[in-house]
């Protein structure tokens, strides 16, 4: 979409909404908030700045494939389950908690950065893959009875 | 296959340190020899899923140390082979890996204490070896192999994990150690020949018996040290394994002896007869080693104790004849890669005259096809020797159990020369390449395989005081009292170990005419087990296609429709057959807000319905979503409600990418009036029936004693005071850790389906697509 306000203002607005998905993700242990809603937002913030530039940017932005990010958060997600299994024998996933310069810090945080990573990168890549398909389609049209 | 390899490639470092594994791990193993055979049983146990008894425990007894040594000292030589074999083919790495996975699988198998456990492992060497045939993965045959293979042991293995499952049931507990300890109530227990079918179910396809052995031999597609190690010396023995493991719960009745020795019986003959009119190589030894297993088998079948309180011949024979032919087997497997890689060809008619080429690969295939023929002073004598010993003890009808394993003895000697005899004499005409001896890394492990056989027949006592009785101890569920002799004076068992040399020699000897005639017999078979594989699989195949062009006939509409019938359907159905249909008593007191809410969402939804652009239905639709999450907002829930609005945003995100910048959709047809009635009974019907089971759920008192329980935990357990978000980051990770797996998944799909499109032109940046060059190679 070719939209000299959609873009400037997306600009402004995409970065504004990434630091506040990192809130969300942050914050969300003890307020309203979470991985899932963090991921949403930073989802959203990646989808309209796809919107109003082109996926091609957006990549150039993300540094990752899409993919690539959803695959390393659930690694992270996983990786941070077996903590509890090595440190005390506890069942996969059991929370293990340790204090840092008076700061809680626990094996859920890296759960959660996890679901936040792959949010993100599901949703952008189902995004950006149809976001490209349409500017194949656009280029290269195909005939009906192509279709499959 | 072997011509693959490039011979200028390097070998991985890694893939030779990488032997040093199987070799530490044998090593640790034999210090366990001294306290194994002495009748100690050695665990090691943690728990793992203790609500369900399940947990990680080993057992290293008499049997599950001979299984260890043989797949750690095997191993050991046939990833130094592997090393050298496999240099220049692609992706050696992933190779070695395979490889290395497979063998840590096989010892968990043979040392689980735990059923469950043990079948998990069990389907491990499974899935190892289907990568490992399939390794080759651009040969269809290659893959056709691997998926058989996959199918056929998958199949019985799931039969066997309801057979383990019943039997943990009957038994009291899942762990072998106490059930062992105490196994004379199975028998009689009235699940018992439901036990003992899907058990054998389990073994008979994993150890390749009659009907099942077709896989094995197809198996062969897969590179030699594979078929060294997986297809003749270990995985298949699991099925023998496990057999002998519960010999003592499950065995000494009569179905057992009865099927056991049938099945063997039927198996060992008509395999060693196969075996005969194969020209390749590994073919050759393909059928024999399932010869072996159904000599195994039948030999299991044989009662624990013999009359007049005697150790039972038959068990000690068994497990004598699995140490035996693993040794054997091995060597010539890798004589046989030897003479592949080398020569070009493992076809018997083209191979000869490579004595002086290949003089220590000759060396070490003589060794071991002097103990695979069953000749003094090798191990295979002595194995062979119990063998007839062992049949000629057979409870009922032993001629047939002497006849049947002379039989197969016989055409083991045969195949033996032929393996042993035919690529090494003769002329080297007809080889396609000029054959030089393997390099040391290639010969040493058959000449060391084939030195312990010789070895391990001339002293026998030692052999059977360290290694076998130990096992047969565990088989049988007490310590034999038998001496194992190379020389037990002249007596019938020597008379017809004679017998079958000679014989095997003189049909060696007239090979041109007798074998030719056994072709043409074997091919008159009217059905094979590959060919009923075959109907079968068609079969299933076209059942898909049919059920799929019904169901998901690829027409968004249907599928939606399909979903939402079933939904509805189930829902009511199951709420009139349960009487669940609850009515409230009084109209619903609610505040202004709510009704407010409730008014905005029905009035959207009738938008919805009546729009007749698409841009009015989504926004109309977001609004339904939006008024959803106010309640969910006003009745306490900000952390769903928030989730709501970021969906519903992202929807309308999406929509409108694909709705602003696709093309018109041409040809759609719009719904018909009799297709609208359609479409509004189905949602009428699914909105009906969720309304009722809301109704229903709420009108029970809510379970207060969850809500409490994460209230108060929330805080001192997951420190945070956001209840939701702990329950889904910590109390129940393991439910969010699912759901995120699936939103990974379904975001590669639908990438994988977006990207489906007819091309014209090729990009070299496609994602998504295998790299085919690597099939050049």
């Amino acid at each position: 979409m070719n939209s000299l306000i959609l873009r400037e203002a997306t600009r402004l607005l995409v970065a504004m909404m990434l630091v506040f998905s990192v809130f969300m993700l942050l914050r969300g242990h003890n307020e309203p908030g979470g991985g899932f809603i963090g991921g949403l937002i930073a989802a959203i913030a990646f989808s309209l700045y796809a919107l109003a530039t082109d996926a091609a940017a957006v990549r150039r932005a993300l540094r990752a494939d899409p993919r690539k990010i959803a695959a390393v958060g659930l690694g992270i997600a996983i990786a941070s389950g077996f903590l509890g299994l090595f440190f005390e024998q506890a069942p996969f996933l059991t929370g293990q908690w340790t204090e840092v310069a008076g700061l809680k810090v626990g094996t859920p945080l890296p759960f959660d950065i996890g679901v936040y990573l792959v949010v993100v990168g599901a949703v952008l890549t189902v995004v950006l893959g149809i976001k490209e398909q349409q500017a194949d389609i656009e280029e290269d049209p195909i005939e009906p009875e192509e279709k499959l | 296959m072997a011509a693959a390899g490039k011979a200028d490639a390097r070998v991985p470092t890694y893939a030779r340190a990488v032997v040093l594994l199987p070799a530490a791990l044998f090593v640790w193993f034999s210090t366990m020899i001294p306290a194994v055979s002495g009748g100690a049983v050695l665990t090691w146990e943690i728990a793992w899923l203790p609500q369900l008894g399940i947990a990680f425990g080993f057992i290293v007894d008499g049997l599950s140390l001979l299984f260890a040594l043989l797949i750690t000292g095997i191993g050991t030589f046939i990833l130094l082979y592997a090393s050298e074999y496999m240099r220049g083919y692609p992706q050696v790495d992933r190779f070695t890996l395979f490889l290395v996975a497979f063998m840590l699988s096989m010892l968990g198998l043979v040392l689980s204490d735990n059923l469950i456990v043990l079948f998990v492992f069990w389907e491990l060497t499974t899935i190892t070896s289907f990568l490992l045939i399939g390794y080759t993965h651009e040969d269809a045959a290659a893959r056709r192999s691997a998926l058989q293979g996959l199918f056929v042991t998958a199949a019985g293995g799931l039969a066997m994990l309801a057979g383990f499952i019943l039997l943990g049931q009957a038994a009291g507990t899942y762990s072998l150690r106490e059930i062992l300890a105490d196994p004379g109530g199975l028998v009689g227990h009235p699940d018992y020949l439901v036990i003992l079918i899907l058990i054998l179910c389990g073994a008979f396809t994993k150890s390749a018996q009659f009907p099942f052995h077709f896989w094995l031999p197809n198996a062969m597609a897969a590179p030699t040290p594979v078929s060294a190690y997986l297809h003749s010396a270990t995985m298949v023995k699991a099925g023998v394994f496990l057999l002998a493991r519960l010999t003592p719960v499950l065995g000494d009745t009569e179905v057992w002896m009865a099927t056991l020795t049938i099945f063997g019986a039927v198996t060992t003959v008509y395999a060693s007869a196969i075996a005969l009119t194969r020209t390749d190589l590994k073919q050759v030894l393909a059928y024999t080693t399932v010869m072996a297993l159904g000599a195994c088998v039948m030999f299991l079948g044989a009662p624990t104790r013999a009359e007049a309180g005697e150790p039972s011949i038959g068990l000690i024979a068994a497990v004598t004849f699995v140490f035996v032919h693993a040794l054997y087997k091995a060597a010539l497997f890798m004589v046989a890669g030897n003479i592949d890689h080398e020569a070009g060809t493992r076809e018997l008619p083209q191979l000869g005259g490579l004595r002086r080429l290949m003089p220590l690969s000759f060396f070490a295939a003589a060794l071991a096809a002097f103990s695979m023929a069953g000749v003094p002073p090798f191990v295979g004598f002595v194995g062979k020797e119990l063998l007839y010993k062992g049949a000629l003890a057979w409870p009922a009808e032993p001629y047939v159990a002497v006849a049947a394993i002379v039989a197969a003895k016989i055409m083991m000697v045969t195949a033996a020369l032929l393996v042993a005899v035919v690529p090494f004499f003769g002329s080297a005409e007809k080889l396609p390449k000029r054959a030089h001896e393997a390099p040391w890394t290639m010969w040493i492990g058959p000449v060391v395989l084939g030195v312990v056989a010789l070895l391990g027949g001339m002293l026998p006592d030692l052999t059977a005081e360290m290694l076998l009785l130990p096992a047969a101890a565990a088989v049988m569920g007490y310590q034999p009292d038998y001496e194992v002799k190379l020389w037990h004076g002249v007596n019938i068992p020597l008379l017809l170990s004679v017998f079958t040399v000679v014989t095997g020699a003189l049909i060696f000897w007239k090979r041109a005419v007798l074998l030719d005639a056994l072709r043409s017999a074997v091919q008159r078979l009217p059905l094979t087990g590959d060919r009923a594989y075959d109907a079968v699989m068609t079969w299933i195949a076209d059942l898909a296609a049919w059920q799929t062009r019904w169901l998901q006939g690829g027409v968004q509409r249907r599928y939606i429709l399909v979903v939402f019938v079933t939904l509805g359907l189930s829902v009511a159905v199951t709420l009139v057959a349960r009487d669940a249909v609850v009515l409230p008593a009084a109209f619903p007191e609610a505040s202004f807000v709510e009704w407010s809410v409730a008014a905005l969402i029905v009035a959207a939804t009738f938008v919805t319905l009546i729009a007749d652009s698409r841009l009015l239905a989504i926004c109309a639709l977001g609004v339904v979503g939006a008024g959803v999450a106010l309640i969910f907002l006003l009745f306490g829930a900000p952390d769903v409600a928030m989730t709501q609005l970021l969906v519903e945003t992202l929807v309308v995100v999406i929509v409108a990418i694909v709705l602003l910048k696709l093309p018109d959709f041409r040809g759609e047809r719009r719904p018909t009036a009799r297709g609208r009635w359609r479409d509004g009974l189905v949602a009428g019907l699914v909105g009906v029936s969720t309304t009722l089971v809301l109704l229903a759920v709420t009108a029970e008192p809510p379970q207060q004693a969850i809500t409490d329980y994460f209230e108060e935990t929330s805080m001192p357990g997951g420190f945070g005071r956001n209840i939701v978000n702990v329950i889904l980051v910590d109390f129940r990770a393991l439910d969010t850790l699912g759901e995120i797996a699936v939103v990974a998944v379904a975001g590669v799909a639908a990438y994988a389906l977006i990207m489906l499109r007819p091309r014209r032109r090729t990009r070299p940046d496609t994602a998504g697509r295998p790299d085919r060059k690597g099939a050049a190679s």
